[in-house]
């Protein structure tokens, strides 16, 4: 059963990276995709981030109760944190249920009430002109997302470490400046690329090859967003091995 | 012209179409008739292409559209126009945008050209006006008339209609069966309509083709079939009381 869906999901990518048939109209739904994924996305990351970062920063300094222990390492850990895993993975996480479950019932529906039948009899390559500029987007929004999330999820900890007393601004702004490899942001931004591509083919493949009705369309969103938050985790396992 | 020989289609152990041979001729509307079930819409998606028949051809022109890939059917694509039974209009677009699709996929036409043809279209259906509305606002009438507009948008060669009448009051299915016929006989296409509403049959049947259990049972003229004696034709054209009246009639 596996393999014959990932088949299925093979064949469908190689028909979603032919040739388009005419760039401007690609284009034009590509940019559309990015406002939806990207502008549209921006105020939900920027709140889960920017508690996450608070959160963790108070936490973090619980657990690190010792007078050993310079406070200006909770500010370290956070960051190191918030960019490798924390918001590449958050926002991934989020955007298969936000954008992932849009993306399926959209084409889903399509698919129920046969435009995507109306755009084959045209002549024109449905996988190609629905799925695109929908991943797209997805690899190129997706990780400029991460980047903000990186930053408000410092932010947030900055915020957060001063309102709850558990770190001084000076001794955290000194943490996440210290020592920072730029590298762990190239490792972020790898899994970031890696999630938008994950979500919006695979949320995609579930739309694509719905069949039936409305219900039908709900659950093959449904099943769009496990799978894609599952191989999310997976993928992030494989990569974070890879890289680090 | 199309051809269709032997067209064979199954799902799974469900076997739709056992065989059928028919010709569909140029400036004529065709009807393929049935029960539900019969394989009338599986005969016309094996037609366009949206359903791989295991065997058999459809020939447009005498060319083998079964056997031909993506690519090479382009062509034969941009001359079919089809009107789907829900319409099949593009949500997130609003009338006119339909319309113009295939023209900005297709074509070079400049901007202000396109929104001419439009408009002819929508004149043509007797939409004029009506550019700016998203399908969520037209009615089940309109949504038939804006999916014909698209459909003759590129001037096609062969029109396909797929229960034109379904959903609509008898005043405005006649209307859209006269639309039909007047676009068949200006465009000199290929229109082939599957349909089970009687009106269309003895209204624009030049050539009606009934299935059976996925098998051709019978074909012929809208003139022919009141003098018919095969059973099941009967049973299924002859159904309601007022049809049987009116056959003893004649």
């Amino acid at each position: 059963m596996f393999f014959t869906y990932f088949g299925q999901y093979l064949l469908l990518l190689k028909s979603v990276f032919k040739r388009p048939e005419k760039w401007r109209m690609y284009w034009k739904e590509i940019i559309h995709e990015m406002n939806e994924i990207g502008v549209g996305s921006l105020g939900l990351i920027g709140i889960i981030s920017t508690f996450v970062g608070a959160v963790m920063t108070m936490q973090i300094a619980f657990q690190l109760v010792s007078d050993l222990i310079p406070s200006s390492v909770i500010g370290q850990i956070n960051r190191d944190s918030s960019i490798l895993e924390l918001s590449p993975t958050i926002t991934a996480l989020v955007l298969a249920g936000k954008v992932g479950s849009s993306i399926s019932s959209q084409i889903g529906s399509m698919r129920v009430t046969e435009q995507i039948d109306a755009l084959e009899i045209m002549g024109i390559n449905a996988p190609g002109y629905l799925i695109l500029p929908k991943i797209l987007a997805g690899i190129t929004m997706i990780p400029a997302l991460v980047v903000i999330s990186i930053f408000l999820a410092l932010t947030g900890g900055l915020i957060g470490g001063a309102l709850s007393g558990a770190v001084t601004p000076v001794d955290y702004i000194n943490g996440i400046t210290d020592g920072f490899i730029g590298y762990t942001v190239a490792v972020a931004l790898v899994k970031a690329f890696v999630f938008g591509f994950i979500i919006t083919s695979v949320s995609a493949f579930k739309g694509f090859y719905v069949r039936g009705g409305a219900l039908e369309v709900g659950q093959a969103s449904t099943r769009g967003v496990v799978i894609s938050c599952i191989a999310i985790l997976a993928v992030d396992y494989v990569v974070t091995s890879l890289m680090l | 012209m199309i051809e269709i020989q032997n067209i064979h289609k199954s799902f799974g152990d469900n076997h739709v179409l056992r065989g059928i041979d028919a010709k569909f001729e140029a400036g004529k509307i065709s009807l393929i008739i049935g029960g539900s079930g019969s394989g009338k819409s599986t005969l016309l998606k094996c037609m366009v292409g949206l359903h791989a028949p295991e065997q058999g051809k459809v020939l447009y022109h005498g060319e083998d559209f079964t056997r031909m890939n993506f690519e090479d059917r382009i062509p034969i694509r941009k001359e079919i126009g089809m009107l789907f039974q829900n319409s099949a209009l593009f949500d997130s677009m609003t009338v006119e945008q339909n319309i113009i699709f295939p023209l900005d996929m297709f074509t070079e036409m400049s901007r202000s050209e396109k929104v001419d043809r439009a408009n002819f279209c929508l004149e043509r259906v007797n939409l004029a006006g009506r550019n700016k509305l998203y399908p969520a606002e037209l009615s089940g009438g309109m949504k038939k008339r804006v999916g014909i507009a698209r459909a003759i948008s590129m001037s096609p060669k062969y029109l396909f209609v797929d229960e034109p009448n379904s959903g609509l009051d008898p005043e405005t299915a006649i209307l859209i069966d006269e639309l039909i016929a007047e676009l068949t006989a200006e465009y000199q296409c290929t229109t082939v309509v599957v349909t089970h509403d009687m009106n269309s049959v003895m209204g624009i049947g030049d050539y009606i083709l009934f299935l059976y259990k996925g098998q051709k049972w019978w074909e012929g003229s809208n003139k022919d079939i009141a003098h018919t004696d095969v059973k099941e034709l009967n049973n299924f054209v002859f159904a309601s009381r007022f049809m049987k009246a009116a056959k003893e009639r004649l």
